[in-house]
């Protein structure tokens, strides 16, 4: 029996966590269970309406999660200041949404009807490009100035940069923009908490336009980001680079560039999740970027960090964990955010390169 | 064609390159033989930017290659076949190629360096949609050199291509090498395999320690008892 032990490579501390983890599923196996088939505390609207929580808010997660990765991806550094650069694109969006909403439409002989609501497709679409284009020049100069002076430097020390970079901008949004909180002046056709009825069962589930509207967008982005990433010039660029760099060097790629334009390419993403995070939840201030920054940096792990798919399923996987999980558990919802974060110390105990990801080779990891 | 001078390079506190100083005429087949850290790879890595040295200097056709940036040096026609190949394994057979054709803009000339590639080694074709780690050690060598090729170098620099490989393999691989040359590209050859290196090259420069110990030609330096008893095996 002790041999085998020993040919298996099974030492104490491994066999320990294997236990610990089987006691942890038997544990919520048996709080499913319960909460599902014994109680039947919620009816099939409740449930219905969980998802569609989870699958909304797991698609504003993987958007940041994509920057989280393709950064590692290239840098093998946790942009841990990525979730501010969402922030800011919050900001960018509500200042773009406010001026649009303060301009009384010309031509329109009605005082009252602003620009805002005579042109909303248009609104909307110049809303999500500047927020989007803001987070994305944060996130080149954050590269320029934070992280490109230390390559080269360990590993710790651009994720000391980080951390800083993050406190730096919070507190500059802070001191730029106040500490109140603000709210998302939404065109009327999004207005928020209106929607189409669902019936689901003998009651209905209201699908909002915000949700419906932040769900779709974010699925578009991310398509293209794969086509950007497997078709293009620039996203044959990337893999090489992040693939190795002195050999992308030597093919004439201006290894440099590359990791700006990715840092540009994070930010966009990053800045478009955190306008729809605005426009679908209305209330933000400067600390709006951190929880869903750590939460997408959680998706990311989940999925495999440096991994571009991982991160999409990762982030709505943890959506839909984090919207689904208390529920199902049984526990209160104010408890989302433990399901959240159990999840990272779990991901990292058994399965640290993630669901999707492969076991890095030494000099990534 | 190249001429280099005093070239000195540190890394951090190591002296890799003491004082090396060399030339290469149009189409020649130079090869730098020498023990593993006598500076070879440095020598061709300095030669293409991607390190600095700290004195000397490269010149090629009048201009001087330590002020110039790595992607320039690849368009102005000198590419290097890195050590250990360095193909982009998680990159097809295809996409690779397409890389090393980076610098070039025109999309039709991209398409026919393809061709030529293929016409070179068939068994890339047949491999074009692969993934780059999937190839056997033989394939990655001649995805190496093909992903150069698609840069139309005029100078090639080639670090170990005989690396790791079967002798079957690698006198393909040299035979190839001879192919190259014959088509007017001018080889800087770095080898360990000095045998090898030396019955294809026109010259040869022999490296000790960050410094050019011998030079001649590669038929002399063949029967030269130095170079015998110390890189030819006895």
């Amino acid at each position: 029996m002790i041999k085998k032990f020993q040919n298996l490579n099974i030492t104490w501390g491994t066999a320990l966590r294997y236990i610990a983890g089987i006691i942890v599923v038997i544990y919520l196996l048996w709080r499913i269970l319960q909460t599902t088939s014994i109680q039947g505390s919620y009816g099939p609207d409740t449930w219905m309406r969980f998802l569609i929580t989870g699958l909304v808010i797991g698609g504003i997660y993987s958007l940041i999660a994509i920057g989280y990765t393709l950064v590692y991806g290239i840098l093998f550094m946790i942009n841990f200041a990525h979730g501010e650069v969402m922030m800011l694109g919050t900001f960018a969006g509500y200042f773009v949404l406010e001026a649009f909403a303060a301009i009384s439409a010309p031509g329109s002989g009605n005082q009252n009807m602003s620009l805002l609501n005579t042109y909303p497709v248009a609104a909307l679409v110049i809303t999500f490009f500047v927020g989007a284009s803001v987070s994305a020049l944060i996130g080149y100069l954050l590269e320029k100035i934070a992280y490109r002076p230390l390559r080269g430097a360990q590993r710790l020390i651009p994720l000391i940069s980080a951390i800083g970079a993050s406190i730096f901008l919070q507190n500059a949004a802070q001191l730029l923009f106040g500490p109140q909180r603000r709210q998302y002046t939404n065109p009327d056709i999004l207005w928020r908490g209106t929607g189409w009825m669902i019936p689901v069962g003998d009651k209905s589930v209201m699908l909002t336009y915000t949700g419906t509207f932040s769900f779709i967008l974010s699925m578009l982005l991310m398509a293209g980001l794969l086509i950007l990433v497997k078709k293009t010039r620039l996203g044959k660029s990337m893999r090489a680079v992040a693939e190795n760099k002195q050999a992308a060097a030597l093919m004439g790629i201006d290894v440099d560039a590359v990791i700006s334009k990715t840092f540009i390419i994070s930010g966009f993403l990053a800045g478009a999740a955190g306008v729809m995070w605005g426009i679908h939840n209305g209330l933000f201030n400067h600390y709006v970027g951190f929880i869903p920054g750590i939460k997408a940096f959680t998706a990311a792990v989940l999925g495999g960090v440096g991994n571009i798919p991982g991160a999409m399923v990762g982030g709505m996987l943890l959506g839909l964990l984090e919207s689904l999980g208390p529920a199902i558990l049984g526990i209160d919802f104010q408890l989302k955010d433990v399901i959240a974060f159990t999840i990272l110390i779990l991901v990292l105990i058994f399965r640290p390169s993630g669901l999707l990801g492969e076991t890095l080779k030494e000099d990534k990891v | 064609m190249l001429e280099v001078k005093n070239l000195k390079v540190f890394y951090g506190a190591i002296n890799a390159l003491k004082d090396i100083s060399f030339n290469l005429d149009e189409g020649e087949i130079v090869a730098l033989i020498g023990a593993n850290g006598a500076g070879k790879s440095t020598t061709l890595n300095t030669i293409s930017g991607i390190i600095r040295p700290v004195s000397g200097k490269i010149k090629y056709k009048d201009q001087d290659l330590t002020k110039i940036s790595p992607p320039q040096i690849v368009q102005m026609g000198i590419v290097q076949v890195p050590e250990g190949r360095k193909i982009f394994t998680r990159m097809t057979v295809y996409e690779n190629l397409e890389m090393g054709a980076y610098t070039i803009h025109d999309k039709t000339r991209v398409k026919n360096n393809i061709d030529k590639v293929f016409s070179i080694f068939p068994r890339l074709e047949e491999r074009q949609r692969q993934m780059g780690g999937t190839l056997s050690g033989g394939e990655q060598q001649m995805l190496a050199i093909g992903r150069a090729l698609m840069a139309d170098p005029l100078l090639l620099l080639m670090d170990e291509p005989s690396m790791g490989l079967a002798p079957l393999l690698v006198e393909q691989i040299f035979e190839v090498i001879q192919n190259i040359n014959q088509q007017g590209v001018s080889i800087l050859l770095v080898e360990q395999n000095a045998n090898m290196a030396l019955s294809i090259a026109d010259r040869a420069y022999v490296l000790e320690t960050g410094q050019v110990a011998l030079s001649g030609d590669a038929e002399e330096l063949l029967k030269n008892p130095i170079v015998k008893e110390s890189y030819l095996g006895g």
